[in-house]
């Protein structure tokens, strides 16, 4: 072991690469590690968001297929309502109109009806008139026979 | 090493454990010869003149604790070639980043020696600093690299560097005590100058003499006692890592001398798995030196402390 000049050859070098590390390499190097740092970070936040947003925007649409499937469970139902109202309405109509007929039916029958005994009355007056004349005229005075069958349609018609 | 006698065994671990050392006196390489005998001089390796290692008459007497005439060459080119290989990776990258789209795969990996750097430190130095972080990634990444070079078989370089007319060429700069001496000493600057700008030269004089008893009469004592604790942090700091990597690359060189001719498969029996346990220390002694710096640093400049 033998200390000379190399000793301050080294201190020079040491002094040399020191200054030149802190000059050149170690800010330099530094700086950009921490402006990647920063950036990566940044990355990481952004990517966050993303997801924060995906979440957000997945729920939200949910909720709009929920809202939508509720809506047309209501519409739904409420044509389900309206159809059996219309049916039924149509019925009831239907019911009425059928009554109606039946009455008017049932009308027309009476009147036909009462048309028929009318004129069958007629008809047995008259033939019972025809009748009555044939008897009278075979035995007492016409007149007086013809007032007592006026009298019996009458009482007929009542 | 076909022979392996006592003196070749001497010669090949002296071969491996010697710079490359020029002497700045008169700019002769230190212990080597040219193919005339004269002394070696940089010059006749620049121009290939071819050098070989040779003991002189200058080499004489025990080699002292300071020398203030030679350098070592090999040390100091490999550690600048390594800076500035981190650096000039470093700073393409820096240059050329990217925050938009995927980054490329040179920076996925700078950026993650950025983080883990980045990470530590701020979990140790928790006060604002612009300089702990680029001294600790500097630190860490550049002694990594000077350890990796551990990994380089052990005959490589010396052979490849007396194949070009170099003696000597050691590849590993954090088993040369300069360097990592060096770099701890540095960070000891350091600490004093964190804790001159973050707590005055009061704060040192109190730290020093009123730690661990805080009390007029002990004053004396702390000051002995912290002395020695802070004296010990650059000692520790730069002996540990090179103590490390000097011994493992002592041990490379000792599996190197067990390959015989007729035990050739002893190197790589014995040095893969060395060298993959190697690679534990490569790595655990760059981290251990980057932590200790931003500790010490943390504590000289801890207001709290």
């Amino acid at each position: 072991m033998e200390l000379n000049w190399t000793f301050i050859g080294q201190t020079i070098e040491f002094v040399i690469f020191v200054w030149l590390c802190l000059k050149y390499v170690w800010p330099p190097i530094m700086a950009g590690i921490e402006q990647r740092q920063k950036e990566i970070g940044e990355g990481l936040e952004a990517a966050e968001r993303g997801r924060k947003s995906l979440e957000v925007a997945r729920n939200n649409a949910a909720e709009q297929i929920k809202a939508t499937k509720k809506e047309v469970a209501e519409i739904m139902e409420q044509a389900n309502k309206r159809q059996a109202k219309i049916l039924d309405d149509a019925r009831a109509a239907a019911n009425e109109e059928r009554l109606k007929i039946i009455e008017q039916a049932r009308e027309e029958a009476e009147a036909e009806a009462n048309r028929v005994k009318e004129k069958l009355r007629r008809e047995m007056a008259e033939l019972a008139v025809r009748g009555a004349e044939k008897i009278i005229r075979k035995n007492v005075d016409q007149n007086t026979t013809s007032s007592i069958i006026s009298e019996l349609v009458a009482g007929a018609k009542r | 090493m076909s022979d392996n006698s006592e003196k070749d065994v001497h010669q090949y671990i002296e071969h491996h454990l010697h710079f490359l050392q020029v002497d700045l006196r008169d700019g002769t390489v230190v212990n080597a010869v040219t193919k005339d005998g004269q002394p070696c001089h940089v010059t006749d390796i620049l121009t290939f003149n071819g050098c070989k290692a040779a003991h002189t008459s200058k080499d004489a007497g025990p080699a002292p604790l300071i020398n203030p005439h030679t350098v070592n060459v090999d040390s100091l080119l490999v550690s600048f070639v390594l800076g500035a290989l981190f650096i000039g990776l470093f700073a393409a990258v820096a240059r050329k980043f990217t925050t938009t789209g995927k980054p490329g795969k040179l920076q996925t990996m700078v950026e993650m020696a950025v983080l883990f750097i980045d990470g530590n430190v701020k979990s140790i130095f928790t006060r604002r600093s612009r300089l702990i972080a680029p001294v600790a990634i500097t630190s860490f990444i550049w002694i990594l690299l000077m350890n990796i070079m551990d990994l380089i078989p052990v005959d490589w370089v010396p052979d490849l560097a007396g194949l070009l007319g170099v003696p000597y060429f050691r590849v590993l700069p954090t088993a040369d005590a300069n360097i990592t001496m060096s770099m701890a000493v540095s960070v000891f600057v350091l600490m004093f100058w964190y804790t001159f700008t973050r707590k005055g030269v009061m704060g040192f004089v109190k730290d020093i003499t009123l730690h661990p008893f805080n009390h007029p009469v002990m004053i004396p004592f702390n000051f002995m006692l912290e002395s020695i604790s802070l004296l010990s942090k650059p000692i520790s700091l730069g002996l540990r890592l090179f103590g490390n990597m000097f011994a493992g690359e002592m041990i490379f060189i000792m599996i190197a001398l067990l390959n015989t001719a007729g035990t050739f498969y002893t190197q790589p029996l014995l040095s893969v798995p060395w060298a993959i346990f190697h690679i534990l220390i490569i790595c655990l002694q760059a981290f251990i030196f980057m932590m200790l710096t931003v500790v010490y640093l943390a504590s000289a400049a801890d207001e709290n402390e």
